[in-house]
């Protein structure tokens, strides 16, 4: 099929995407984070075909504790002897999949109250703009420890903490962007035709909001990784996992700092900051594509 | 600017945006607005009470089972202990206690340190506010510093260099940071020598008070968690100063003030600097809830005997009384510096005072 007919066979919104992609292919710095993102996908669903539970074992590890790389540790070993690059690979695991599911639930808690906000004005959106504002003044990372600790360790835990702790920030973006799409002729035409509230709101606004949940979702995930690490690395997790903020919790605590252990310390930093790299490179690639609709109404 | 604003200060944006509507004049007019001031503020405590409350009173399924921790205990000593905490009295009396509780300053005892959490936290805000101010004062002269210069001159090599490392040392995970620059600098790496001590506040043994050698104790252990928290938070401060600078490039005004004759450098500090300089000044105040974040990270690396490394210390067991606390204090401090963010806005703009 030449580029030609598929213009012209394309329904509306797949024309929208397929430019979009088109757009997002010319930026390096775009591609750059998506191949980033690509690899460390497959790295975490690929990580148990070749990572045993033996290996992540604290009793009964293959090395000595916190050796010097060596052709059969890469990076070395941890305090209980564990291959560091074995480690590493399997704290991709539980970071995406925290980062991904706390950034869903906080995009889900966001769009609703900002849909909600911005449709109803009046003392609906008050009150709710009210709670919000009031949750983005409070100091974020003080909130999620108080409700992860009275959780208890665990995954579930800090998902939650992360995502109440995150999404006023989606809940201001996208109430203004549905004021900003409720103004426009097309909803007056839909009232005019008898839609109703909810109708409206899933039907007509929701569909030219999404690219904005979209942009705010990508560059959430990366503040949502940060935060998972932060929360692990204070011992919130599940104290059996292996995920990078413990790697470095046990590398300061467990006596890498004392022996200069750079082998032990730098990679789990490098990896948060590799990853939380791609994200804001993808998000800020696909904000700056969707920017110029912002203006034109 | 987008871009970089909005993970970097989604607070500082609203608190911005937020006085700037008002149009008033007069000291009546302030007097009406200090009053709606603290009345939002004051919103905003009793939301704190609640939302503590509800945290650290009815999410825990039972309080008693996390207080005896596994301990063998009797139904009659269980008994005891729901009567003693006010479990088996209703939801609205319990909260009202607890408002009462919190307002006298009683905020419970801790079950690891068996001392009164107020007590406790007032022997660690000390070293907290030290961290804190200091680290703040040295990161709003850097930020500013490089915030004016790149600003002046967009796309220049300064500041493509110093944003790009304003958003590295941004994404950088603060405890790792620190971590990294415990083991060069205190452990020593390489050919650096062990130039500053590893952690805590001042070397054991030494004699506290006033003394010149007591002070300079402190500072040397100062050093590093304080650079540690400069380089996380400099960055905001460059980013809002410099994005205010090229708000004010195209004005008139700098047209004029070189019309005038004056050299570059006199344009730039006598004209533009003190009109970008507004963003920058309030950001001061929004920047605590980030500060707080940072300090609780960088004062467990260093084992800085602050607010944070109690909150650390305080999750190990977890002790919610001292949780219970610690984030009161945190957030309440955030709640009054946003008050003071809102004052200091309109006290410095005359454009809010008299529109």
């Amino acid at each position: 099929m030449t580029a030609a007919a598929s213009q012209t066979l394309a329904p509306p919104r797949l024309e929208g995407l397929r430019r979009f992609a088109r757009e997002f292919a010319t930026r390096p710095t775009a591609m750059a984070g998506l191949l980033i993102l690509v690899a460390v996908a497959v790295l975490a669903l690929a990580a148990p075909l070749f990572i045993h539970p033996g290996d992540l074992a604290v009793v009964n590890a293959p090395g000595q504790p916190i050796a010097p790389p060596s052709a059969r540790f890469p990076l070395g070993t941890d305090y209980a002897g564990r291959s560091i690059l074995t480690l590493l690979i399997w704290g991709t695991r539980p970071s995406l999949a925290i980062g991904v599911i706390a950034t869903a639930l906080t995009m889900v808690l966001g769009s609703l109250i900002g849909l909600l906000a911005g449709h109803y004005g009046g003392l609906t959106s008050r009150l709710l703009m009210a709670v919000t504002d009031w949750f983005i003044a409070l100091p974020a990372l003080p909130l999620a420890i108080a409700l992860a600790a009275v959780l208890g360790q665990g995954d579930v835990s800090i998902t939650i903490a992360i995502a109440v702790t995150s999404w006023p920030g989606t809940a201001r973006l996208i109430r203004a962007q549905t004021l900003a799409v409720e103004a426009r002729p097309f909803i007056e035409r839909a009232k005019a035709l008898g839609a109703r509230d909810g109708q409206l709101m899933v039907r007509q606004v929701l569909p030219n909001v999404a690219p904005f949940i979209l942009v705010s979702s990508t560059l959430t995930v990366a503040g949502a990784i940060l935060s998972e690490t932060t929360l692990t690395f204070l011992g919130l997790g599940n104290p059996v996992e292996v995920s990078w903020g413990s790697m470095i919790n046990q590398a300061l605590f467990q006596g890498a700092v004392t022996r200069g252990a750079w082998w032990y310390i730098l990679p789990p930093g490098i990896a948060i900051l590799v990853v939380v790299l791609g994200f804001t490179l993808v998000g800020r690639a696909v904000e700056s594509i969707l920017n110029p609709r912002m203006t034109t109404p | 600017m987008s871009s970089t604003s909005a993970p970097l200060s989604p607070q500082g944006l609203s608190a911005l945006e937020a006085p700037a509507a008002e149009g008033a004049s007069g000291a009546r007019d302030f007097a009406h607005y200090l009053v709606r001031k603290l009345a939002a503020a004051l919103v905003s405590f009793v939301m704190l009470l609640v939302i503590g409350f509800i945290i650290f009173s009815l999410m825990p399924s039972n309080p008693v089972e996390a207080l005896t921790r596994g301990r063998p205990t009797s139904a009659k000593q269980m008994a005891f202990l729901i009567r003693q905490l006010g479990l088996n009295q209703p939801v609205w009396e319990r909260f009202l206690h607890f408002v009462g509780n919190t307002l006298q300053g009683h905020l419970g005892y801790s079950w690891q340190f068996e001392t009164p959490v107020a007590t406790l936290i007032a022997q660690r805000l000390w070293p907290t506010l030290l961290l804190m101010g200091s680290s703040t004062i040295v990161s709003i002269a850097a930020g500013m510093w490089l915030g004016i210069r790149s600003g002046w001159r967009p796309g220049r090599l300064l500041d493509r260099v110093s944003t790009g490392a304003a958003i590295t040392f941004w994404s950088v995970p603060t405890f790792w940071l620190g971590i990294i620059l415990l083991v060069v600098f205190s452990v020593g790496f390489g050919p650096i020598p062990a130039l500053f001590p590893a952690g805590g506040m001042s070397t054991p043994g030494t004699a506290g008070g006033f003394t010149p050698d007591h002070i300079l104790d402190v500072a040397r252990h100062l050093v590093l968690p304080s650079l540690t928290l400069v380089l996380v938070v400099f960055a905001q401060y460059q980013m809002i100063m410099r994005s205010s600078m090229i708000d004010e490039l195209g004005s008139p005004y700098l047209l004029t003030a070189r019309a005038k004759g004056l050299r570059d450098a006199e344009v730039r500090q006598r004209h533009a600097v003190p009109n970008a300089l507004l963003p920058t000044v309030t950001l001061i105040f929004l920047q605590v809830g980030t500060m707080i974040s940072g300090a609780i990270t960088v004062e467990t690396v260093y084992s800085w005997p602050g607010l944070g490394y109690l909150t650390y210390q305080a999750l190990q067991i977890p002790d919610l009384p001292l949780l219970e606390g610690t984030f009161i204090v945190f957030s309440a401090s955030v709640i009054v510096f946003n008050l003071l963010a809102d004052l200091a806005y309109r006290y410095l703009d005359p454009r809010v005072r008299r529109a």
